[in-house]
């Protein structure tokens, strides 16, 4: 308890730090740029025309049961983005934060917390795209959108638990970096971004016949994007399942993360 | 009562005679047991206790562990045995510029650094006018941080971190930058500082300023303590270890 109280005035004292360096990241990212601030929206809105013109033409993956494909994907896009980006850019954090706590005392949590606190700040300059295609496509505007808040904010604290675990293990080995690529590709995949589980048939892995729909159910993210399209498209409630999945996968990504990155953190100065 | 409080210290580096950056590279040189290290003592047993106000200096050849030193005492290491306690706000300034991006321009680096050093930002505008005017450096303050001399970026830094009066600051080789009056501006601020109960730690390699400017003197010789006391009489022995070696 004692030990919590001096956590909590530590990051008290340094809040303005977390805010600085959100602005700072904010900053270079779009200096230089005429549109600025802008890409944040028109990213998502010019990839997620590309999405839909390749897999409503060229491979007609759509089914017929996703009602308006254009938003199902984009929710998908956004949501996995959010966490493709959070956790990839908490993993070099410690390495490209080198130069400053080799000479100065900060808190080292500070730093892939800022880079998902960025993500998120990314995701919801984003969601205006989100907001613009539901108006051009029609889409119904529910009140239970609001609800979306829940799969939105226990998938931050999923990604930053991830973050952390990530940005302690590449201090020691840089080959995490290389392999994170290649895993989130193959999870986005397996993310049902593009298609609906219910649509797919058995696959088959190594002569052991799987039902898609009950394996993905092992990927946290199907539940948190299946969450948030359920508020957000649907119009309706989240289950019982999806509001206890999402919080103990967030639950048991954050005390792993504490736990791995606070017994690491006073080697990384001298390993960085 | 003792400002800082270093007691038996000692800090251990392991130097891997080759390092292991990835994971492969690892497992191989562990399953052939040949992960071994060698363990360098940068620190050997050293105690230091520093009284509120004083100004104390460090001197030591290179690698006798003298930045080392301030590292464990600032926090940005921590001891392999021995502890240190520091009553009261440290104000680092181990490396002018640290904590600067050189892409951002002077203004955002002063906030950026500021808030690095614990400051609030409400704080920082308050002092603006007063670090800018410090650092002489007006006309510059909306161009990027890189296109800057190094000089320059020193002059900033040192403004912004001893814009407050921190209760211990904590200078490496800080004075030998800038010219000859700006190095007569920091001393007359450190001075200044002093006088408000802060205090100081400095590490150079100009005897002659620590001679002037520090109360005590601590040597160190390859991590260890090898002398400990009035400024005079540890500069007088120091600097005959030049004179005997000529």
């Amino acid at each position: 308890m004692h030990m919590l109280k001096a956590y909590i005035k530590d990051f008290w004292r340094y809040r303005y730090l977390l805010q600085n360096l959100i602005g700072r990241d904010f900053k270079l990212k779009y200096r230089r740029s005429v549109l600025g601030v802008l890409w944040s929206v028109l990213n998502p809105l010019l990839m997620n025309i590309v999405m839909v013109l390749i897999f409503s033409s060229i491979f007609d993956m759509r089914g017929a049961g996703i009602e308006n494909f254009s938003v199902y994907l984009l929710i998908g896009q956004l949501l996995f983005n959010f966490f493709s980006e959070g956790t990839g850019s908490a993993m070099s954090s410690m390495l490209s934060a080198a130069p400053l706590i080799k000479k100065v005392y900060i808190p080292k949590y500070i730093f892939p917390l800022e880079r998902v606190c960025f993500a998120l700040v990314n995701c919801l300059f984003s969601f205006i795209a989100l907001i613009l295609v539901m108006l051009f496509t029609g889409a119904k505007l529910h009140m239970t959108a609001f609800l979306a808040l829940y799969p939105l904010l226990t998938l931050f604290v999923f990604t930053l638990g991830i973050g952390l675990i990530l940005s302690a293990a590449t201090v020691f080995f840089r080959d995490v970096m290389h392999l994170w690529g290649v895993f989130t590709t193959a999870l986005m995949y397996f993310s049902a971004i593009f298609y609906d589980p219910a649509q797919m048939g058995d696959i088959v892995i190594a002569g052991h016949t799987m039902n898609m729909q009950s394996l993905i159910r092992f990927n946290p993210l199907y539940w948190y994007i299946t969450g948030f399209r359920k508020t957000v498209l649907d119009g309706e409630l989240l289950s019982v399942n999806m509001i206890w999945v999402c919080a103990l996968c967030a639950l048991i990504a954050l005390t792993l993360g504490l736990i791995v990155f606070r017994r690491q953190q006073d080697k990384f100065v001298l390993h960085i | 009562m003792n400002m800082i409080e270093v007691n038996n210290v000692s800090m251990c580096f392991n130097m891997a005679k080759e390092k292991h950056e990835s994971l492969k590279e690892y497992l191989l040189a562990a399953v052939k047991g040949k992960l071994q290290f060698e363990e360098f003592y940068a620190l050997r047993d050293v105690s230091m206790h520093v009284e509120k106000g004083e100004f104390r200096g460090i001197v030591g050849l290179n690698g006798s562990g003298k930045s080392t030193l301030l590292k464990v005492i600032s926090g940005v290491f921590k001891p392999t045995s021995g502890s240190v306690s520091v009553n009261g706000s440290v104000a680092p300034l181990i490396e002018l510029g640290a904590g600067f991006d050189m892409d951002l321009t002077a203004r955002e680096n002063i906030y950026l650094n500021g808030t690095v050093l614990g400051l609030t930002p409400k704080y920082i505008d308050e002092k603006f006018d007063e670090i800018v005017e410090f650092s002489e450096l007006r006309e510059f303050l909306d161009v990027p941080l890189k296109n800057y001399s190094s000089g320059m970026v020193a002059r900033i830094a040192f403004a912004i971190a001893t814009i407050t009066t921190p209760q211990v600051l904590i200078a490496d080789e800080i004075l030998s930058v800038g010219d000859f009056r700006f190095q007569e501006k920091c001393e007359e601020r450190m001075h200044q500082l002093m006088s408000g109960g802060t205090t100081v730690l400095l590490v150079s390699h100009s005897i002659e300023q620590i001679e002037r400017m520090c109360d005590k003197v601590t040597w160190l010789e390859k991590g260890r303590v090898k002398m400990d006391g009035d400024a005079a009489q540890v500069c007088a022995a120091y600097k005959s270890l030049g004179e005997n070696n000529e």
